[in-house]
Parts: C-alpha cells; structure tokens; sequence
C-alpha cells in the first residue's frame, strides 16, 4: 500500500480501515456527483494515488452475475469522478455503539461547555444524532459543567474578534500578580476550569492563563498576532506535565492529608507505617512552602534540605510574630 | 488486508445486501469471487469454510448487521442476509451550523479510542452526504479526556450488566473489590463518576472513575436488572448545594509587597508601618488558617481571635515536629 501523503496524522491504516473507507466512499461520491479525486482524498485522509486504488478497486465489484450492468460504474472525467451505478451501496453503514457514543458524549460535554456559542445549533444537532442512533444514541451518560461566567463569556468575544489583550495575571506558583501583552489563540475548558491559551509576549511563549486568575483584562485596539512558533499545548495529559528537570519534593503525608496524592500529579507514592512516603514535581519551592506549611504537622517535609529548612525557619518567624499580644 | 481479501468482503456485502433470501454458505460460495473451491475434498473444503468464518468475523467487526435465518421451511442449513434497512445509516438531515457542531465535536477526545470512534463516525455522516465545515469553531473548546473504566462502564449500563472493579480512595492503601450495578455515567465538574446500586453495601452509591484500579469486568446476563424510574444521575453525584456565602471577615497584616494570593481576596488594603491590612472575607476558619500558615512570616492573623488561635496553634505543631529532638521524624 502506498503511504497516504496525509494531511493529518492518522494511525497506519489496517485491511477493517480500507474495507470501511470503500463502503462509505461509494454512498459519499453518489452524493457528491463530479466532485475533484484530490478533495475526496483530503476528505478520506488518504493520497490520491490511495483513492485512485480504492476506485479501481469498486471498479470489479459489484452484483452476483458480475456483468457489464452488474459492477459499480463511474465516470472518471480527467480528475473528476462520478457514480453512475451504486450496486446497492447507496448509503453509509449506521453508526456502531462506540461512534454514536463518542458523538453523543461530545456533543453534550459541548452543549455543557459555558461560554459556548450556538449552543442552539449543538442542541440540534444532538437531538438528530441521538435520534438517528435510536437506543444507542441514549447512552447512560450525563454531563454537567459549571455554569457560566462573565469574565469567560467576555474573553472568549475578544479571542473571537482577534483581538491582543492586556491581562493581570496571578502566578500561584511564584505567588505573583502582574501586568502582560497577550495574542490570544483559543479558550479551553479542562474539567471544570476555564483557560486562555495564548502567545505571552512578555514570555515569549504560548502560555495557559486559568480564567478565574485572570484579576484584570483589556482587550487592546490592535490584532492578535500569535508568531509561526507558537504552538497550541498538547491537552492529552491533562494541564501541568512535570518535567524531569524541575524540584523533586520528598514528603511524609498522613492520613488527613492524602488527598494531595491525588490532586497533584506525584512520581511515587508508598505506604510507610500509618503513614506515606510521596514524591512529587514542583514548578516552584516557594509554591511547595505554602502548600506543604499549610498542610500543618500532618505533613512532613524530607527533601530538599532547603525545602526543610525554609519551612522550619518560615514556622518559627511566623510563630515568633504572635509572641507579643494582638494589638 | 490483501486486495483479493478486501475485493471479496466488498462483493460479499454487495451480494447479501441484494438478496431478500438467507443465501447459505454453499450458495455463497457458489456466487461471490474469491470463495471457488471444490466441495467434495475435504481439505479444500476446510480451507474454504475458515476463509468465509473470517470473513464473517470481519464484517460482524465493522459492525455489519449480519442476519442468520432459514430460506425455507424445508431447509436444514442456516444462511446469511444483510437487510438493508438494518445496514444503512438513516437520514440525519443535519443544517450546516449542526454539522459544524458535530464537526467540532468529534475533535474534542483527547483518549485515543473514542478519537478513532468520533472520527469514523463522522466519516459516516459525510458519506451520507453532510458538509463538515473542517475550519468551524466555537469560541470555547471542552477538553474532553475520560478514564480507562468509561469504555467498559457505559457498556455495562448500557447492557444492564453487573461490574466488579477494585477501587481505591486515597486514605486506604489496599484497593477493596466492589461490585456495582452500574445505572450510568456522569460527568460532574469536571470528574467522572460510575452511579448505580451497590451488591455490596445494598445502596447506590457513586465511585469516582479515576480511582478505579486496573480492569473493570462485566459479570453474569445482560438485562440483568432495571435502574430506578426517571433517576437522576447528576443528582446523585452533585450533593453540594452552591457556593457558601464568605460572611465572615478576617484582618490579616501582610508585609509589603508579599502574598500577592492574599491581597487578590481583600475587599480592603490599608497600608501600616507593620505591613498592609487586608479586610479578607471567608467562610471557613480552618480553610483560611491553612492558607496564611502557608504564607509563614510573610502574614500574620490578627483577627478574629478563634482565627488566630488556629494559625497559632497549627504553627506551633509544625515548629514541634521539625524540632530535632522529635526523633525519627527527619531522616
């Protein structure tokens, strides 16, 4: 098989895939009289030399008796193609359960989404999905995000009108507010949070700005200009990928503060005595401090000695503070 | 895939899409190219009943609605069909801005299965004639990502089939087995739950998909039990009510230039010779004594008294505990 010159990556296609794409390209050219073998290539993700096969292919097939007025027939004219005869196949195969599924779930999570625009048309068009997939369109998941703000609503209008914005941001892990330029590219929703993602000039970077610490915004009279280089995150693994070369932080956690385990990503975490060994990334120890000084005695810093020594020194002044009367 | 292979599954569909009557594997073989052999050598008989088995096996895969059924009362042998009306897609009569949005819903998965899934399903849409505009977008774009156990569970509530997984929350180490009678799937800000009736605990009870450990098994008959009338899913999961009210005002005095957190919630900054005064509405003591403890020296807690005691309190417990006569505490 020649490698398809794709537009977009797809897995390497396996015999199912083919076999599947040529039963939905006879129903998609009948529908399509006369369109270009290139655009019905892009549609398919294949190459042109792969479409051409594939229409060779449908060429031999056909109706039992195999004869003249029996196999699939087209008209090539020069780089057009045209069914004149389907042998049956006049439409696509129906969805099966993990298609139907995959479109329903979507298109709800979409129609959930705040700040979404034609949630009208997301809700027709789900009402004739579920209604065309009859039981398999009533898959047993339901779908609720948070509702709505102004301050999304309002970003996504300016991201909209591709416009630059000037944002007070506040950085948890430096414990910072400031001032920067950005070129918005996209707003997202991760579970239940709001983000901007856009090229921070200020960075020189693409960025992902949390919506709810977004404290100020300015939408600027000139167009957003996000460079060549910048590149949209790769959402896969979730927001925050700890990268081997950040702090490695070593903690003893009890029982009462287990949870951080399963809020933030952690390398290692073992059970040692009633309590547990965790080992985790941080972007920043200052970050590390508020959280794990926060967590009280039901969490104990092991590692990295300067981490230990900031939290002890930091408990100490603190308390030393309070050693006079409140005024 | 050869080409003969997929040149052959192509005429098998076609000949049992056409035929009204059940065509037995005989007659199959008899009429689709690729399947000519010699019915009375035994080997070549063989070989030919494992091809049409595979073939079968490929077409049911796709998802082919492959019918079984006798051509006449007097037949003894099964044959196959494929009913037209069971094969084709119907007729979705999508409008642009529909097909737009199926368009753009179908990119969100981020799990590389349902990706595949909404794709070949969109695919479908378009050879049924839809225009999928590849440039539409909303403004806002979900994220979707869900759990390995998403796939098998609504599968089994779909099926009304039992499911035993292990489940581990994190204040236990040891993973126990529940098993569950799965009524659906909920997404709830953000997170994946599984809700249905407990075996175990003879309850409904709720589990939180990214807690389940390892494989999600389906147990015993399909339709093995009915979810209760008109449940309401989201309801089960979504046991908070709102947010609550930050009534209460703590004074906290901040050095200048520090906790930028802190300063963000403040309703009023004053500036002192000690540092500014933040007026910080909360609703919970022991929420807000854990954030100023993490700002260590950089704040103190001035007010209201029950405030104070906390932070002071919960100072002096992380002072005893790095003191080095607490042995074995440091390594």
């Amino acid at each position: 098989m020649t490698p398809p010159q794709q537009r977009t990556p797809v897995s390497r296609p396996t015999g199912g895939d083919r076999l599947g794409r040529l039963l939905n390209l006879v129903p998609y050219l009948l529908a399509r009289p006369g369109i270009e073998v290139a655009e019905a290539a892009a549609d398919f993700h294949v190459s042109v030399q792969q479409l051409r096969e594939d229409l060779e292919l449908l060429w031999v097939c056909g109706l039992p008796g195999y004869g003249p007025g029996d196999l699939i027939d087209m008209a090539l004219d020069g780089d057009r193609v045209t069914i004149t005869y389907d042998a049956g196949i006049d439409r696509p195969l129906r969805l099966n359960p993990d298609e139907a599924l995959a479109l329903v779930v979507a298109l709800r999570m979409l129609a959930e989404t705040p700040g979404i625009g034609s949630r009208d048309a997301i809700e027709r068009a789900l009402a004739k999905i579920e209604n065309a997939t009859g039981d398999l369109g009533d898959a047993p998941v339901a779908v609720r995000l948070p509702a709505g703000t102004e301050r999304l609503d309002a970003i996504r209008d300016i991201v909209e009108r591709h416009h630059a914005m000037r944002i007070t941001y506040y950085t948890a892990a430096r414990d910072e507010t400031s001032s920067r330029i950005v070129d918005p590219m996209r707003v997202l929703m991760v579970g239940n949070r709001g983000y901007l993602e856009a090229w921070c000039r200020r960075a020189e970077a693409t960025r992902l700005f949390r919506v709810d610490r977004i404290d100020a915004y300015e939408e600027l009279d000139e167009p957003a200009a996000p460079p060549e280089r910048a590149v949209p995150h790769d959402m896969s693994d979730g927001v925050f990928q700890p990268s081997a070369d950040l702090p490695l932080v070593t903690v003893r956690v009890g029982r009462g503060s287990r949870w951080i385990t399963e809020y933030y990503p952690c390398e290692e975490v073992r059970r040692d005595g009633d309590e547990w060994l965790v080992t985790m990334r941080v972007t920043d120890l200052g970050w590390a401090q508020r959280l794990l000084l926060g967590l009280g005695s039901d969490v104990t810093v092991l590692g990295p000695p300067e981490l230990v020594a900031q939290i002890r020194g930091q408990a100490e002044a603190a308390l030393d503070q309070y050693a006079t009367p409140a005024p | 895939m050869s080409r003969t292979r997929t040149e052959r599954l192509v005429n098998l569909v076609i000949c049992l899409l056409s035929t009204r009557r059940f065509l037995t594997a005989a007659q199959i073989a008899a009429t689709v190219p690729g399947y000519e052999h010699d019915p009375e050598d035994p080997r070549d008989h063989d070989a030919f009943q494992r091809k049409f088995e595979r073939d079968k096996a490929e077409l049911r895969e796709l998802g082919v609605p492959l019918e079984t059924g006798l051509a006449s009362a007097f037949d003894t042998e099964h044959g196959y069909r494929i009913a037209h009306r069971e094969y084709a897609l119907p007729d979705i009569p999508l409008e642009p801005d529909e097909a737009a949005a199926v368009g753009i819903a179908a990119r969100l998965w981020q799990h590389a299965g349902l990706a595949a899934a909404a794709s070949s399903g969109l695919a479908k849409l378009r050879a049924a004639g839809i225009e999928v505009d590849p440039q539409a977008t909303l403004g806002v774009e979900p994220v979707v990502t869900v759990d390995p156990a998403f796939g098998p569970l609504t599968a089994a509530a779909r099926a009304r089939r039992a499911v035993t997984f292990s489940y581990r929350v994190p204040e236990v180490d040891e993973p126990t087995v529940r098993r569950l009678q799965p009524w659906g799937v909920v997404c709830w800000q953000g997170k994946w739950y599984v809700v249905g009736h407990d075996r175990d605990r003879d309850a409904t009870r709720c589990f939180r998909l990214s807690r389940i450990v390892g494989t999600v098994r389906a147990v015993g008959q399909s339709a093995a039990f009915t979810p209760p009338q008109d449940v309401d899913l989201i309801g089960q999961v979504a046991h908070f009510s709102g947010p609550v009210a930050k009534d209460q005002r703590a004074t906290v005095v901040v050095r200048p230039g520090r906790a930028a957190g802190l300063r963000r919630w403040a309703i009023e900054t004053v500036p002192g010779p000690g540092g500014d005064r933040l007026t910080i509405p909360y609703s919970d003591s022991e929420w807000l004594a854990s954030r100023l403890v993490g700002y260590g020296a950089d704040v103190r807690a001035d007010s209201p008294p029950e405030l104070r005691d906390l932070v002071i309190q919960q100072l002096k417990e992380v002072v005893t505990r790095y003191q080095p006569a607490a042995a074995g505490v440091l390594s």
